[in-house]
């Protein structure tokens, strides 16, 4: 958003490489916290420019955004280039509820052939590819701090999790890829 | 660990995303005639047998919906899970509505 008050990065520099497995911060993005019931969504999915995804544990990604389903009416959206997604959202007629989250959450990349067993540490979710498919999202727990998983590909994940919780997350994650 | 299955989700998820949330199909009293009894039994009373139980859940560490499950409380074993404002099952042995 350009009205955006510049803010620190709160894991910025901070970066973990174990046998297997990377941990950084990811770069900074706008997020929203997106309510509608079934009958708004083509609305929503036109002014956001992509398909808001109606299967448990899915995404849409177009580009730079990417929406992931978190519940029956919820939906996780990231921005990576900085475009303002609320605005996008405040010209829908449509009932609905969008809340600029940008600054709530801080998002992490776990990448490499174990990250999985390392966001597994964790996050009791069932991981493999089987269960956890590429393109895959879902809200879960991830020690003691509630966190968004997102399997962008293969070898990496994407967590999201609320700001105040990303040193604790950092350093599980970091004794995980140590211990792993 | 325990597994659970959300009807929302649509698949078995650990136990640690959910949380228990009381006896399930607790009806609040309508009408002129309700009295305090009748509000007392909605609010305070609760079966608690040693058995199978209706209870709701809440996936709120998942899809965050509540809905509703039959369980054994001997052995923690989830009978059933189903959507909130769906009626129980009528086929579980032993459960009481
Ligand atoms: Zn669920």
């Amino acid at each position: 958003m350009a009205d955006m008050l510049p803010r620190d990065e709160i894991l910025e520099g901070r970066m973990v490489e174990g046998e297997g497995v990377t941990v950084m911060p990811a770069a900074p993005a706008s997020r929203l916290s997106l309510r509608a019931p079934e009958k708004s969504l083509a609305s929503l999915s036109k002014a956001l420019g992509l398909e808001l995804p109606t299967n448990p544990k899915s995404s849409a990604t177009v580009g730079s955004r990417a929406a992931l389903w978190l519940g029956p009416d919820e939906w996780l959206v990231i921005e990576g280039s900085g475009a303002a997604l609320a605005a996008a959202c405040a010209r829908v007629k449509a009932f609905h509820a969008a809340v600029d989250i940008s600054h709530r959450n801080t998002g992490l990349i776990v990448s490499g052939p174990r990250c999985a067993d390392v966001l597994n540490a964790g996050c009791p979710q069932d991981l493999s590819l089987a269960a956890f498919p590429v393109g895959a999202a879902s809200r879960t727990v991830l020690g003691k701090a509630e966190a968004v998983l997102w399997r962008t590909a293969r070898d990496a994940f994407r967590v999201e999790c609320w700001r105040s919780f990303a040193d604790y997350v950092f350093m599980l994650l970091e004794a995980a890829a140590r211990d792993v | 660990m325990l597994l659970i299955h959300c009807p929302y989700c649509g698949e078995a998820r650990p136990e640690l995303e959910f949380r228990h949330a009381g006896e399930a199909h607790v009806a609040r009293p309508v009408g002129a005639d309700v009295g305090d009894e009748d509000f007392e039994a909605f609010l305070f009373l609760r079966a608690n047998p040693k058995g199978i139980v209706f209870e709701r859940w809440r996936h709120i560490h998942g899809c965050g919906r509540f809905f509703n499950a039959a369980r054994d409380t001997v052995s923690d074993r989830f009978l059933v899970t189903y959507k909130a404002g769906d009626k129980a099952p009528a086929d579980i042995e032993g459960g009481r509505v």
